[in-house]
């Protein structure tokens, strides 16, 4: 670890925390529909929307209708872009000549990003044209982050509103995350990324001569020339910007934004994991607003910021240490390189930087990496996983990570309540046993889906363990990392292995699926009732939830839930791993 | 019902076209003016040839030449096919794989980490200082150059941390070996 490092990582945060409240009241004049100054360019696109598609800004949802909305919505993306991947070939835009993208994968993908996933189990570079690219996945970055903006908005007002049935409009909140934020943000974005080297073209892939011609081994002991290397290329820094600041994930290329094309220098790594926080931060702002109780939304904020700097220590302190089995290999720090385990990461970032966006983009549900996880030390990596396995409500994908954040506030408050017993309140709102049950179905079907195909992925060797990258305890925690990855919507991977299969796209896709949709049908159930109550007036009785007492309380359910449920699977991976790793065992 | 679905239907169209065609076409009209080089690639071309990315890593393997780090993208530095080995740091792959290069790169003491290392992308395009150094007297003397003159030539090619702050200090490997065979024509 070096005192850059830290400089770097604390740079970080404070940019964050900076962000969060002009970006969070910008968000709330957005979605309360109050003026703003892109009102002359988006106005007259959003009501031509509305006039074109014969949608009613006036009317107000229920909860139901909300959700219904939303799943249609879904539904109709998902297709297209199942289409488009299917139809490729006979698509313009297709400078490699690439068929049609084969079923299974095809709807793996398709489900993998109307989720907000963005899990691959492809090569991008030969299997998407650059059609497949702009049409079918990078529009989803914005409508999956659109929604899930949506769903926050909704579950912040079941909080706000009082006696009221309804939620507001699905489309119009759509409609005004898409235009007003996520479209001039992404552009923004974008330029700057290309003015440091991120590519945005519609080029063949470029075929360089090599300066110095290679002998690779081929077949029977065989060796023949390598002269040349292809360059892949395509309309990246467009896709790239709302890939981050939508928490997709979603690489244009296989390495993702390890990728020199993606993510060419320190700055455009910097600008990435900003782009990240950026919404998600901006959220807790918002709920601050919108409830009338802004000191509530910062203590969610700090909740959140407690977590992230516990992680991202435990991640670089990890990463910064040697391989025990690594021998005549200078792996300490100096100023001539950052040393620590650099097996999967680039020397651009170096441990620090990698460490701090494997952190960042798993307390969100981003996905996107800078670096292999599957290569992190055990406890390195065990940070990613735990973070995933949380719920990713640190920060959290842009929306999913608020309301998965409320569900564990009303948790919270509930707890709170036992302990003195009486009946909880939440911002002057009664919670009572319906609200307590759909939060816990909400948090139990998360573990339910990763431990349980998990469990029947180890139980089958043929197809299950197979295809496994590592063997050992390592084996044991990609397969726990895949299903988390999955179900939790974030997409990244201990990447070695082989998911590109019947059983794991298959699966795999399910998880997904239950993720998001099954997730969220409890989640708006919970807005909608909270929404019909009264509010009752603070007694001495309440438990406030505006200071550091609730803050500590917030962050301990955390952290109690997630061990609770996930130690065990947790011991017999990465802590095994690490513990025979430094007896010196390899497997 | 049906209504909802006429208008996701319709909606899913209207935004195709605005955020899938409209608005990755604004962003290559405005990148293509400001900054053509780096929209490309920035690709490097000498004599007529393409030769390379800037930004993207080839293999060098001799010992005219400062070595990349290891690969596993493709079968090395395939630019089309990027990746990294995804190997666990308890795997017995890796630590066999680590021995053989460093067998391969031992010249003196201890090999530092990165030159006997798979990258994230397969495709680094840097080494660190440190590895870049360790280099210095094979190459000269496969070159029969000056130690003096090499190293200085690598101290010239160190990028430093972006404003002093961001990101680690990093050596080019493509355009530092050019710079050698522009200094010292191929013999």
């Amino acid at each position: 670890m070096s005192l850059n490092g830290w400089l770097q990582i604390l740079l970080f945060i404070a940019l964050v925390l900076l962000l969060a409240q002009p970006v969070g009241s910008y968000m709330t004049q957005v979605f309360e529909r109050r003026r703003t100054w892109l009102d002359g360019v988006c106005g007259p696109v959003e009501r031509l929307l509305y006039r074109l598609t014969g949608i009613d800004a006036e009317y107000e949802m229920r909860w139901t209708e909300y959700a219904v909305a939303m799943l249609i919505f879904s539904a109709v993306t998902l297709v297209l872009t199942y289409l488009v991947e299917r139809l490729q070939g006979m698509l313009p835009l297709n400078t490699q000549h690439l068929p049609g993208v084969p079923a299974d994968v095809a709807l793996n993908t398709a489900i993998s990003f109307t989720t907000n996933t963005n899990w691959q189990s492809y090569v991008p570079e030969t299997t998407m044209s650059y059609l497949t690219q702009m049409v079918g996945l990078a529009t989803h970055n914005f409508w999956s982050a659109a929604v899930g903006l949506a769903l926050a908005i909704a579950f912040v007002r079941g909080i706000a509103r009082r006696e009221s049935r309804t939620l507001g409009n699905f489309w119009v909140d759509l409609t005004r995350g898409t235009l007003w934020v996520l479209l001039p943000i992404s552009f923004v974005l974008a330029i700057a990324l290309v003015s440091q080297g991120v590519v945005q073209n519609f080029r063949p892939y470029d075929t360089a001569t090599l300066v110095e011609p290679q002998r690779a081994a081929g077949t029977g002991g065989q060796s023949s020339a390598v002269t040349t290397q292809t360059i892949a290329q395509g309309p990246v820094a467009s896709q790239e910007a709302i890939k981050m600041l939508g928490t997709n994930g979603g690489g244009f290329f296989n390495a993702n934004s390890a990728h020199p094309f993606e993510n060419p220098t320190p700055l455009t790594n910097f600008i990435e994991m900003l782009a990240i926080f950026l919404l998600p931060a901006g959220l807790t702002v918002t709920l601050g607003q919108m409830v009338g109780s802004p000191k509530h939304g910062r203590a969610v904020l700090a909740a959140m910021t407690i977590l992230f700097a516990v992680g991202v220590t435990a991640c670089y302190w990890a990463e910064s240490q040697p391989n025990p089995l690594m021998h005549q290999v200078a792996q300490g720090h100096s100023e001539q390189q950052s040393g620590g385990n650099m097996e999967g990461k680039e020397v651009r970032f170096g441990v620090a930087n990698s460490a701090l966006f494997a952190t960042v983009t798993t307390d969100a549900s981003c996905g996107a990496v800078n670096a292999m996880h599957d290569s992190f030390t055990p406890l390195g990596g065990l940070v990613p996983m735990v973070n995933i396995l949380l719920g990713e409500i640190v920060f959290g994908g842009v929306g999913a990570g608020l309301y998965g954040m409320l569900v564990f506030v009303v948790i919270s408050v509930f707890i709170a309540g036992l302990m003195v017993g009486r009946t909880p309140e939440y911002l002057g709102k009664k919670i009572e046993s319906y609200d307590v049950q759909m939060s816990m179905l909400y948090l139990l079907i998360f573990p339910l889906v990763i431990l349980g195909f998990a469990a029947v992925s180890v139980m089958m060797p043929s197809t299950g363990l197979s295809v496994l990258a590592n063997k050992g305890p390592h084996g044991l925690s990609e397969i726990l990392y895949a299903y988390a990855s999955a179900t939790g919507n974030n997409g990244s991977a201990f990447a070695g292995s082989n998911w590109n299969t019947h059983w794991y796209n298959d699966s795999i896709g399910v998880a997904m699926f239950i993720g998001r949709f099954l997730m969220i049908v409890p989640m708006l159930a919970i807005a909608g009732n909270l929404a019909r109550k009264k509010i009752v007036p603070a007694s001495a009785g309440t438990f406030p939830v505006t200071t550091p007492l609730f803050t500590l309380l917030l962050v301990g359910v955390i952290v109690v839930v997630g061990a609770l449920t996930f130690f065990p699977a947790i011991s017999l991976g990465p802590v095994l791993e690490h513990l025979l790793l430094h007896a010196g065992q390899t497997f | 019902m049906k209504k909802q679905i006429t208008i996701a239907i319709l909606y899913t169209l209207l935004t195709t076209v605005l955020l899938g065609v409209g608005y990755p076409l604004a962003v290559t009209a405005v990148a293509r003016l400001l900054f053509h080089r780096q929209a490309d690639g920035e690709l490097i071309v000498r004599d007529g040839h393409l030769v390379g990315s800037a930004l993207i890593g080839q293999p060098f393997t001799g010992p005219r030449y400062f070595h990349s780090r290891p690969s596993s993208a493709g079968a090395g530095y395939d630019a089309s096919a990027s990746s990294g080995s995804n190997l666990a740091a308890s795997s017995k792959a890796l630590i066999d794989r680590t021995e053989a290069s460093v067998a391969v790169e031992k010249n003196g003491g201890p090999v530092p980490v990165d030159l006997v290392t798979a990258s994230a992308s397969g495709l680094d395009p840097d080494i660190t200082p440190a590895a870049a150094l360790y280099q210095v007297s094979r190459v000269a003397a496969a070159r029969s150059l000056p130690v003096k003159v090499v190293e200085e030539l690598v101290e010239k090619h160190v990028t430093e941390r972006q404003f002093g702050l961001l990101g680690e200090p990093r050596v080019n490997v493509l355009e530092l070996n050019l710079a050698l065979d522009a200094m010292a024509p191929k013999s």
